[in-house]
């Protein structure tokens, strides 16, 4: 039984870190930098539900969306003002500017709630499930983590193969120049893809405080880390390698956590990627590199 | 007007590129007319890829004026430049090798309302039957041959008036050549103007109207292709005869 939970809870944690790997893979397949804020943006999501719910009143849903909403204006706006100018800029500048970025932040979220830790409240009260004669119980965290996971992925496998907006990520992220032959408003794209990846990283705020719910200004950094090693893992700039890895990492962690050592389970996950990376360099479903003839 | 009483359809006027310092196009001026073939020829390095990228928008010239159907373009981006009916195959085809061939038509089509694709793919798979056949294939593993029809394809895709067309016989054995240039006549025969450059300058100047000869970011000759083609320096420096 221990397995089992093992098990389900490795999938949830993992799941959590796929869909934070979303964002970062998206951006980097599209836009070609690694936005190193998006862990942040997690952060405030989780605040604007901390305060729907605590401070406002305002029912679960709304707050979620609410967050969704201010993630989504916020990830737009540091797109447009910080790396925007330096589309045509060295990468190791876009890179730095992230980096600045995510300090910003987090000192900024400091400024407004402070350096003490929040309880997050649970949004929807649930029972947990007992299975096997209450030899295992699922928290219902867990399972919506899980659920969550799966209908983000088909939606966003949809929306990426059927729309015209999808399509268009793909040539973007393909040749930017082609797709602007086409007439694709490159700009326009990226923007939208900053849009979809901090979208999502108010639902991962919202899924991971549920699951542990302590909440202050440096929540997000921690599990942005390991959800980009999860995309680095799975394959960056694939979606599907997003997925992958992420759901791997929360498995290895997790057992790595119960079978080898507690205090050495984040050493394990970074030992299994770079194991990874020296066979496969690309990562799990990454693309291997062509040259360009 | 030229003397066949047609519309310049694109009237390049005195360019200069740069690529940071480096002063790329240094000055170049030329016309296309409705319903021509126009080729523009010279050897690696004189600016011709710079010079279409520049008129579709890619890049931006310092100086000079370009105008498409009357109207000034400049400073419009290129995305902007397919819905005015310019469309640019480019150099090395750039084809998105992770879609399939018809997601590659697909998107050529990005700037026209949905309801008229599938007319234009009909129209598109007439002149490349081969590609019907490729349809479902993913682009990256088809030959150079289809890759090249490929990318002509998806230009055709968004109805241009002009079509300019960066080196095509790149890299083709000599039958698909002489297939691609047989495609590129019969697009023209159909109504759409072309603006061709070719390191090819023989197949080039058998199919055009009119030439432009480049060196070094400056046009050096231009007129008739037929004269080009008979013309001393033009078959000593381009035609190895
Ligand atoms: N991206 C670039 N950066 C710097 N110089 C370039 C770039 N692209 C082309 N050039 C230079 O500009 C000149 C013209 O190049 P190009 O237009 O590609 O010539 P062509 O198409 O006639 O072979 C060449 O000297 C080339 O080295
Ligand atoms: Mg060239």
């Amino acid at each position: 039984m221990a397995f089992l939970s093992n098990l389900v809870n490795g999938i949830s944690l993992g799941s959590i870190y796929a869909i934070i790997a979303l964002g970062y893979t998206m951006v980097y397949g599209i836009a070609k930098m690694l936005n190193f804020a998006h862990g942040d943006v997690i952060m405030v999501g989780a605040f604007i539900i901390f305060c729907g719910a605590q401070y406002w009143g305002l029912p679960p849903a709304v707050c979620i969306l609410l967050a969704m909403l201010v993630c989504t204006v916020l990830g737009m706006t540091i797109e447009k003002l910080a790396y925007k100018p330096l589309r045509k800029a060295a990468g190791l500048a876009v890179l730095i500017t992230a980096i600045g970025m995510s300090y910003l932040l987090q000192n900024t979220a400091l400024l407004i709630w402070g350096a003490n830790p929040k309880v997050f409240p649970g949004l929807f009260k649930l029972d947990t499930f007992r299975l096997f004669n209450g030899q295992l119980s699922i928290k219902p965290e867990t399972l919506i983590t899980i659920l969550a996971n799966i209908v983000i992925m088909v939606a966003l496998t949809l929306f990426i193969s059927r729309t015209k907006m999808g399509k268009a990520m793909r040539c973007v992220s393909e040749d930017r120049g082609a797709a602007e032959l086409m007439g694709i408003n490159v700009n326009r794209t990226i923007s939208v893809t900053f849009a979809i990846g901090s979208a999502l990283a108010a639902i991962a705020g919202w899924l991971l405080c549920s699951s542990y719910p302590q909440l202050m200004p440096t929540t997000g950094s921690m599990p942005g880390i390991k959800a980009f090693t999860a995309a680095v893992f799975g394959g960056i700039g694939s979606i599907p390698g997003a997925m992958l890895g992420g759901v791997l990492l929360g498995l290895i962690e997790i057992f790595g956590k119960a079978y080898i050592s507690t205090e050495l389970g984040d050493a394990i996950v970074f030992a299994v990627l770079i194991i990874v990376l020296l066979v496969r360099p690309t990562g799990l479903l990454g693309k291997p590199i062509r040259e360009k003839v | 007007m030229s003397e066949t009483g047609k519309l310049p359809l694109l009237k390049v006027n005195d360019i200069h590129v740069y690529y940071g310092a480096i002063h790329a196009i240094k000055g170049i001026s030329l016309e296309v007319n409705e319903g021509e073939i126009v080729t523009l020829i010279g050897a690696n390095g004189a600016g011709k890829s710079t010079t279409l990228n520049t008129i579709a928008g890619l890049l931006r010239p310092r100086q000079g004026s370009i105008a498409f159907a009357g109207m000034p373009v400049d400073g419009i981006a290129a995305n902007k430049m397919v819905y005015k009916g310019l469309s640019l195959c480019p150099e090395g085809r750039r084809i998105f090798q992770q879609m399939t061939v018809k997601e590659n038509l697909e998107m050529g089509a990005f700037s026209r309302p949905n309801e008229e694709i599938g007319a234009s793919m009909e129209r598109v798979y007439g002149f490349f039957p081969r590609l019907k056949e490729r349809e479902k294939q993913v682009a990256g593993t088809l030959s150079g041959g289809e890759q090249q029809m490929l990318a002509m394809g998806r230009a055709l895709m968004s109805k241009p008036t002009l079509m300019m067309l960066d080196e095509p016989s790149m890299g083709l054995a000599p039958i698909l050549v002489e297939q691609i240039f047989d495609i590129i006549r019969e697009m023209n025969h159909a109504g759409t103007t072309i603006l061709l450059v070719e390191q090819n300058a023989q197949m080039a100047l058998s199919i055009a109207n009119r030439a432009y000869v480049m060196e070094t970011g400056r046009i050096t000759m231009e007129g008739d292709a037929d004269e080009l083609m008979h013309d001393d320096n033009v078959r000593k420096a381009y035609l190895g005869s």
